[in-house]
């Protein structure tokens, strides 16, 4: 009872000391992006790295969870003979949630784990410490460039995500109702405007600098050696993963409050 | 000697970590040009030094002035530009792994240099040359033996001609010929730039052949500081220990080894794929 009582205070401490700290590492971040050198190469390399090459796994991804979606909506729609509006449920389905949650957490997954580990190498190996020493902002050249191309990333790899899972529920459509791909893309974009896609692809932006800070801030603050290495990975992504299903919520609900009719 | 002749100045310097005073007060002065050699047990705030005057870590108390300029008032801009006169030699290299061997020396050009991308290239090759390498630019760190990557790492920290060269530890992890070699390299680079250095080593026999001062760290004090001779008379039973421990060297090994004869060993080390 009493070690409880001890515990419990500890737990909450570290967590409250280590968002404290999350947050102090967010801020420097947006301070130090707008000072020069503005990293562009390194930026680029970085998309490159964060979104280029999570190309399959999110069209993978895609076309999966669209094809299964599609059979979920057929079984619901049948029930009521509204066959013709699975491909407008699917789009909306896609283009509001689907897309944007599963592209963040499938990068949470691949490129946070990857940030957390790269730069949790590099910290044990001192090869951060190497960067100071050749006079390089550490934290402007490896965290904030990381950053902002997953900020760039995401939102891209969401409208791939959310197309490709459009591709998939016509796959799976076409098998069944042999309906062409024109009409089907017709019918799928016919009761979604501009603000209805922009909205949910753009909080994406958020999903990626949560992944960015958070999986940086574990790689940068690693100790102990390869154990630490592996730790800040996992935790890179448990630890984003969580932070984004969180704030998605609270995203969804300042979308609803701000723009009722774009809200789907 | 005023302190225009000094390159390093650390003035009553104190840090700590935790609980543990790694260093307490500790003053002493580096002649431009010169060699300072720290030399201490494990765990004495050796590496700790470098790190300060580098400014990656910062002073509890005292001072620390690099070329008369007292690093901890700089901001991060006037900390890069004394950076920037200054070479590390990380104890393990720390060789950016993502990086070729040219792409590494090539680095710190590409920063904070307007040279082309030719110039870079001569640049990062006349580096290489310098440290017997110059037929390994496109290989990775990891493909490396202990002492290439040592050689790499010092062909990176000079790659913007610095004035003062830290080193961390340049025999650890090494065979008494390439400590040996790597000495030469550093004794070369001091005759012939006049490059000051600050060398920390567990390694009795390379201080005494590179160091034009050697310096004794015990529990965060300076116990003992001088030329070679002057530390060997010292009565300190520490200091004798340390002066008086067995050498690394093979009984047979040449003490002055030719430019060629260090290009040939690497050669082989090359060759075998020896890993330091």
């Amino acid at each position: 009872m009493a070690n409880s009582q001890h515990a419990s205070p500890g737990l909450t401490k570290t967590f409250l000391s280590e968002a404290g700290l999350i947050s102090a590492f967010a801020m420097r971040a947006i301070r130090v992006a707008f000072q020069p050198p503005f990293e562009l190469r390194e930026v680029v390399h970085q998309i490159y790295m964060a979104g280029w090459r999570s190309l399959p796994l999110v069209m993978t991804s895609g076309v999966a969870i669209g094809v299964v979606l599609s059979m979920h909506t057929r079984a619901t729609m049948e029930r009521f003979g509204a066959e013709a509006l699975i491909p407008a449920a699917l789009a909306i389905a896609m283009i509001s949630e689907t897309g944007p949650l599963m592209t963040g957490l499938l990068v949470s997954g691949r490129v946070g784990a990857g940030i957390g580990a790269e730069l949790g190498g590099m910290k044990v190996t001192e090869q951060i410490d190497a960067l100071e020493s050749l006079a390089v902002d550490s934290f402007h050249h490896l965290a904030v460039t990381r950053i902002i191309a997953c900020m760039i990333a995401l939102p891209i790899l969401t409208t791939i995500m959310n197309f490709s899972g459009l591709i998939g529920g016509f796959l799976a459509e076409t098998a069944i109702s042999n309906v062409s791909l024109r009409l089907y893309f017709h019918q799928a974009f016919a009761g979604i405007g501009f603000v209805d896609y922009a909205l949910p692809t753009l909080k994406t932006v958020v999903f990626g600098f949560i992944i960015g800070t958070v999986s940086s801030y574990l790689g940068y603050t690693t100790t102990g050696g390869s154990e630490g290495i592996g730790r800040a990975s996992t935790r890179s992504v448990v630890f984003s993963s969580m932070l984004l299903i969180v704030i998605n919520v609270l995203l969804v609900r300042i979308i609803f409050l701000l723009f009722p009719a774009g809200a789907l | 000697m005023s302190t225009a002749d000094q390159a390093i100045r650390f003035d009553t310097v104190s840090k700590s970590f935790g609980d543990g005073r790694v260093l307490d007060r500790v003053s002493f002065d580096v002649a431009r040009g010169s060699a300072c050699c720290i030399m201490g047990r494990s765990g004495t705030g050796k590496s700790v030094t470098l790190k300060l005057l580098l400014g990656l870590l910062k002073p509890d108390e005292g001072r620390i002035y690099v070329n008369d300029v007292e690093i901890e008032t700089l901001n991060s801009a006037g900390l890069v530009e004394v950076r920037k006169t200054m070479g590390f030699l990380f104890q393990y290299s720390a060789l950016f792994d993502s990086l070729s061997v040219a792409e590494n020396v090539a680095f710190p050009l590409r920063r904070h240099t307007r040279m082309s991308e030719a110039e870079i290239a001569d640049s990062v090759r006349e580096r290489l040359a310098e440290v017997g390498l110059e037929g390994e630019l496109d290989k990775m760190p990891l493909d490396l033996s202990g002492g290439m990557r040592k050689r790499v790492g010092l062909a990176r920290a000079l790659a913007l001609k610095p004035s003062i060269l830290l080193v961390d530890e340049p025999s650890s992890g090494l065979d008494p010929i390439t400590t040996r070699e790597i000495d030469k390299l550093l004794m070369d680079l001091k005759a012939s730039s006049k490059t000051t250095m600050v060398v920390v080593t567990h390694n009795v026999p390379s201080a005494r052949r590179i160091g034009d001062q050697l310096l004794v760290l015990h529990k965060g004090h300076i116990l003992a500081q001088g030329t070679a001779e002057e530390l060997d008379q010292s009565k300190d039973e520490i200091v004798q220990q340390f002066m008086t421990l067995a050498t690394d060297e093979p009984a047979n090994a040449s003490p002055t080894r030719s430019a060629s004869a260090i290009g040939r060993s690497h050669k082989k080390e090359v060759e075998y794929g020896v890993q330091g």
